[in-house]
């Protein structure tokens, strides 16, 4: 096990999505994909957001595409015209939940690609 | 008509405020059918509705106008079709203000189609007492309790009214709200003669609109790998190749910069997602999970066999409404010992405040050391270290105006009564601007009826 910043293995968009945001995460690999759907769970990141986040987490998962989908239903100070927040509309989430450091099995960091 | 085999569908606008030059290059440097662009974010609506109320003339995106008039020689001699939102409250007053600018560049016989239907602000009323609560589809409130603050109500109309338009001949295709994904559905309605029971097709046209109504967004605009995307400062926006079966290519003008790539097409097909499988449309329920992506290409990528579903039975309505006031500010903070000094200075400027008698709840002000790990709050960030300076970044909300208008007159007066290096004060004192609320509610189909009206130069 290596640990790496998810961002190794993974991108991600996000953007605002009524008072809260979306976080798309998109796996580098077969190999990449499997592990975050295993180990990228709801509770995981709603864990690593609470600061930006204090709602709930809810997570879908697009095998087609390698990629899961996150909701974070309070992420935006108010949200819209409302908030108060320099990142107002979660523009900025993505590359926060990619910050997350991980235990990696090395026999998938050497499946997966170099950013 | 005869159906083409395939159709060249371009985004050059993204969002309200989104660069002149992506439908200016689109149009220019290279071949496209149609031109796609959208104006209208949320609160647009709003502010489109308090320009009309001053002025009948107004209420429309301005910015759209501007461009027709740079680019109107060349979308005549290249056939190009538009279908842009620009229409928002005042389709008809656009139509005047484009017709005009056709008069002056000489050019006669331009068509030009609205779309209505979408705008039920003078209709709420009678809806209500017909029986649609319009409840809030986050908080499940019926909307009759702010009812009287409500400063916009539209329904995001499906893309049929806009392959109506195109049927009738216009050049220029002008809506009010609608769905963004619809500019382009719209289009490929019209060419390829899709039923309104083709779920599968109208389904990828969906997702065709979905990938480039963010405009550079998917070709190489905030992507995480940003290193590997060549020459933004030319990046081209997005073009959509799509066949009569539903397959579509996702591309850009040759010799722009910026990438489309499966990684950058992916990014945009996961923006503002909820459930993949379950994107919900006028028009159809697109299923972005049964889609399959391949790389078919430099800067190309083939997107094929996308599922759908029947829509239901109800329009989604987007209504805005006065929900108090805000006010930030901010100034710049220089080191030695730039965080702390920023803290002192926004504790001084709440205890001021208080002196004078204006408290504001924790829920009601809010403190940012911008420089200082605001967007990713609670993360550590590796070998951070000092900032060499902050922003500090002030404000407070509420539904009393007075009150959220106090603070401001706090904050620029530590430039000399606060600690030592504060600066970057010009802009004057902040002030309370009226905060937009957003409703989103549901209403049944069978209540809107949508019209398509032609005009012609």
């Amino acid at each position: 096990m290596v640990k790496v910043a998810l961002s190794r293995i993974a991108a991600a968009r996000s953007g605002d999505k009524g008072e809260g945001s979306n976080v798309g995460v998109i796996a580098r690999s077969p190999a990449a994909y499997s592990f975050i759907k295993e180990h990228l769970t709801e509770a995981v990141v709603q864990q690593h957001m609470l600061a930006v986040n204090p709602g709930g987490v809810q997570r879908f998962c697009a095998d087609n595409l390698m990629a899961l989908n996150f909701l974070l239903d309070n992420s935006l100070g108010g949200g819209g015209s409302a908030s108060l927040k320099t990142d107002a509309q979660g523009k900025t989430h993505g590359l926060a939940l990619l910050r997350l450091e991980l235990e990696v099995p090395e026999e998938v960091l050497e499946a997966t690609p170099k950013p | 008509m005869s159906a083409k085999e395939k159709v060249l569908i371009a985004n050059g606008q993204g969002f309200w405020g989104d660069s002149i030059l992506g439908p200016i290059r689109l149009i220019r440097e290279g071949p496209i059918d149609y031109l796609t662009l959208d104006y209208l974010a949320e609160v647009t609506l709003s502010i489109m509705q308090k320009l009309r109320a001053r002025d009948p003339k107004k209420g429309y995106a301005t910015d759209f106008v501007a461009m027709v008039d740079r680019m109107l020689p060349d979308i005549m001699e290249k056939n190009v079709r538009i279908v842009a939102n620009a229409g928002g409250v005042n389709p008809r007053a656009c139509v005047d203000a484009l017709m005009e600018v056709a008069k002056k560049h000489g050019i006669r016989g331009l068509k030009i189609a609205v779309v209505e239907g979408d705008d039920i602000l003078g209709d709420l009323d009678a809806l209500m007492k017909s029986g649609e609560e319009f409840k809030n589809m986050d908080s499940d409130v019926p909307l009759a309790g702010v009812r009287d603050r409500v400063s916009s109500a539209n329904v995001y109309l499906g893309a049929f009214p806009i392959a109506e338009a195109l049927d009738l001949g216009a050049q220029i295709v002008l809506t009010g709200r609608g769905t963004d994904p619809g500019l382009v559905l719209g289009p490929l309605i019209h060419e390829f003669a899709w039923g309104l029971k083709d779920y599968d097709l109208l389904a990828a046209g969906t997702i065709a609109g979905h990938i480039v109504e963010c405009g550079a967004q998917c070709t190489g605009g905030n992507y995480t790998d940003w290193r590997k995307v060549p020459d933004l400062a030319t990046v081209g926006y997005p073009i959509i190749e799509a066949r009569p079966d539903g397959t579509f290519a996702v591309t850009k003008h040759e010799g722009t910069g910026g990438l489309v790539n499966c990684e950058t097409v992916s990014h945009q097909l996961v923006y503002e997602m909820g459930d993949p499988a379950n994107y919900l449309t006028p028009d159809c329920i697109a299923d972005f999970t049964s889609l399959q992506m391949e790389q078919a290409g430099d800067n190309r990528v083939e997107i094929s066999g996308i599922k759908g579903m029947p829509p239901t039975e109800f329009f989604k309505v987007s209504m805005s409404y006065g929900d108090g006031w805000k006010s930030t500010g901010q100034l710049t903070i220089s080191g030695p010992d730039a965080l702390e000094k920023a803290k002192l200075a926004s504790e001084i400027v709440w205890k001021r405040l208080a002196y004078d008698g204006f408290e504001y709840s924790e829920d009601e002000r809010l403190v940012e050391f911008v420089g200082a790990n605001v967007c990713h709050d609670g993360i550590a960030i590796p070998n951070a270290g000092e900032p060499s300076e902050v922003v500090l970044r002030m404000g407070v909300k509420g539904p009393d105006r007075q009150k959220v208008n106090r603070f401001g007159a706090e904050l620029v007066p530590l430039v000399t009564s606060g600690p030592p290096g504060v600066t970057g004060f010009a802009g004057g004192r902040p002030k309370a601007t009226e905060i937009i609320g957003f409703w989103p509610a549901l209403m049944k189909k069978d209540q809107i009826k949508t019209e398509v009206t032609l005009f012609e130069s």
